[in-house]
């Protein structure tokens, strides 16, 4: 079963094509990883499948129930406290209060927020617990569809890899499907089931790879050995660390 | 409910604090105002003290709470009509470009012609009535208001209403949730400034438009060349101000921007 499937989408910026004929298809519980050098229009496509910008032409089509987003930036509400910020999504579902602070405290456990940031301000939070709580926003909703917009491209090397063991341990638990945009092959290598390359010069998706490394085989030995093998011998590989604009000689 | 509580009396305990600093610099200013009494003598500037027992004298007069009372309704009825029209077409006009350009050259306009002419036609418009001083105030104090809040919603944070809208909020969701929430932070202090000049324009249009209110008693302690007693009018105005400023608009303020008090480290001097 298809939880989400983008048919012919195209879209253009200014006149300038980034995204032509994209088709895309999502199964269920199955986390496919976005991979691409800046400016090659993942963010968009993404941007596209969660509704954020309707598509110039083609379709998107969803069967999955609720989906929940993860930002590059925590994107938190700074006025509200984090467990507000948290049960933000059951807010505007109109739930009630008590309902809301107990799945909230739940989603909270689920990425290990210690129960005493919760009445926090996200000023007072370090940025590894904002994104912490953005992630928790995005579960609370119990979402069987989460999209990841380069969630953890600003965190450093350690809070990187804590945040990626969050997101498999809670796809293992909730089996959600997901989209993962990412420009770190290491990092799509580790969480995703299918790895699509997306290029400017074919103006969509290049080509797709199936990550045959069992989850539980996932150590950074062979992390390591895949994307190396990835970036040395296969050509669809090759232009994913290009530079936007000018390159530098 | 408890830690509620003890927030709130921790805010009143810290304004009630700071309130020393502002007995100071009343007393440096007394000080100056005493050292021009002594250099003038009391006809021009009479002494703090004279003017201290003026106002108590004017408080225990009944017809000087019932002027204040006059002057105070409308000055009020102005601001809220300021604070309403301009939070509510603010906040539209903030939301369309167009609409934003098309209101900058009107603004300008409207605070370019000095309030003493507005004062002049509300009165060809409405007489000496009630009427004169709420447009006046209005029109004064409105500019600031509406500007204010146009322009903290064309700036208002995209990123967050994008990630509302992901979680499934619609344009008045949004608008509640998110866009209200980032306008406030530039729509109180606009507020107080308006607040203030609502009560100055006031004043004023009563004593030109010879409307019943403090600037018909200011008017009259002129022409009785009542130095005190003036001086005394003008105590109290700012003293009405401060009661409404600090008993109603700043309290929604600080509940609306606690946030901002938390952002504040530990041992900062406040």
């Amino acid at each position: 079963m298809t939880a989400l499937s983008l048919d012919g989408v195209s879209h253009a910026y200014f006149g300038r094509t980034v995204l032509e004929r994209v088709k895309l298809d999502v199964r269920e519980g199955e986390i496919v990883a976005l991979v691409g050098p800046s400016g090659c229009g993942k963010s968009t496509l993404i941007h596209i499948a969660a509704r954020l910008i309707e598509p110039l032409r083609g379709r998107v089509t969803r069967t999955y129930a609720r989906h929940g987003m993860i930002f590059q930036e925590p994107r938190l509400m700074p006025w509200a406290t984090a467990e507000d910020n948290i049960a933000f999504p059951l807010r505007l579902a109109g739930l009630r209060g008590a309902e809301r602070r107990r799945r909230a405290r739940h989603a909270a456990d689920l990425v290990s927020l210690d129960p005493s940031d919760l009445s926090k301000y996200p000023i007072e939070l370090s940025g590894g617990m904002r994104q912490r709580t953005a992630i928790a926003r995005a579960l609370v909703v119990e979402p069987d569809f989460v999209f990841f917009d380069e969630p953890f491209t600003a965190l450093d090397v350690a809070l990187k890899r804590q945040m990626q063991d969050l997101v498999i341990a809670a796809a293992r638990q909730t089996r959600f499907a997901g989209l993962f945009v990412t420009h770190d092959l290491a990092e799509a290598v580790r969480v995703s089931d299918r790895i699509l390359v997306i290029d400017e010069r074919v103006r969509g998706i290049a080509g797709e790879r199936f990550i045959s490394l069992p989850e539980s085989a996932r150590d950074d030995d062979a992390v390591f050995a895949t994307v190396q093998a990835y970036l040395k011998e296969d050509p669809l590989f090759a232009h994913i660390y290009d530079r936007e604009g000018r390159s530098i000689p | 409910m408890m830690r509620f509580l003890l927030d709130r009396l921790g805010r009143l305990g810290r304004f009630l604090w700071s309130g020393w600093v502002g007995v100071a610099g009343l007393a440096v200013f007394a000080a100056i105002w005493q050292q021009g009494h002594e250099a003038y003598g009391d006809f021009i500037l009479p002494s703090p003290l004279t003017t201290l027992a003026a106002t108590g004298e004017l408080l225990r007069a009944e017809n000087t709470w019932r002027l204040a009372e006059a002057t105070s309704t409308r000055a009020i009825q102005g601001f809220f009509l300021t604070a309403v029209l301009g939070g509510a077409l603010g906040i539209a006009v903030g939301y369309s470009a167009a609409a934003m350009r098309l209101a900058r050259p009107l603004l300008t306009i409207i605070m370019g012609v000095p309030p003493i002419a507005w004062i002049v036609l509300a009165m060809i418009w409405f007489g000496s009535s009630t009427g004169t001083v709420l447009t006046t105030t209005v029109v004064a104090a409105f500019p600031l208001v509406f500007a204010n809040v146009a322009e903290a919603v064309a700036t208002r944070d995209r990123a967050l209403e994008d990630m509302a809208r992901v979680f499934g909020a619609g344009p008045f969701q949004r608008l509640w949730t998110i866009v209200i929430r980032h306008v406030a932070g530039q729509y109180f202090p606009a507020l107080a400034v308006a607040l203030g000049s609502t009560f100055k324009v006031a004043v004023m249009a009563e004593l030109l438009a010879n409307i019943d209110g403090i600037g018909v008693a200011l008017a009259m302690s002129r022409s009785n060349l009542d130095v005190a007693q003036s001086i005394a009018w003008v105590v109290i105005i700012v003293a009405v101000i401060f009661i409404v400023e600090y008993g109603v608009v700043q309290p929604v303020r600080a509940e609306l921007e606690r946030w901002r008090e938390a952002a504040r480290p530990w041992g900062v001097r406040r």
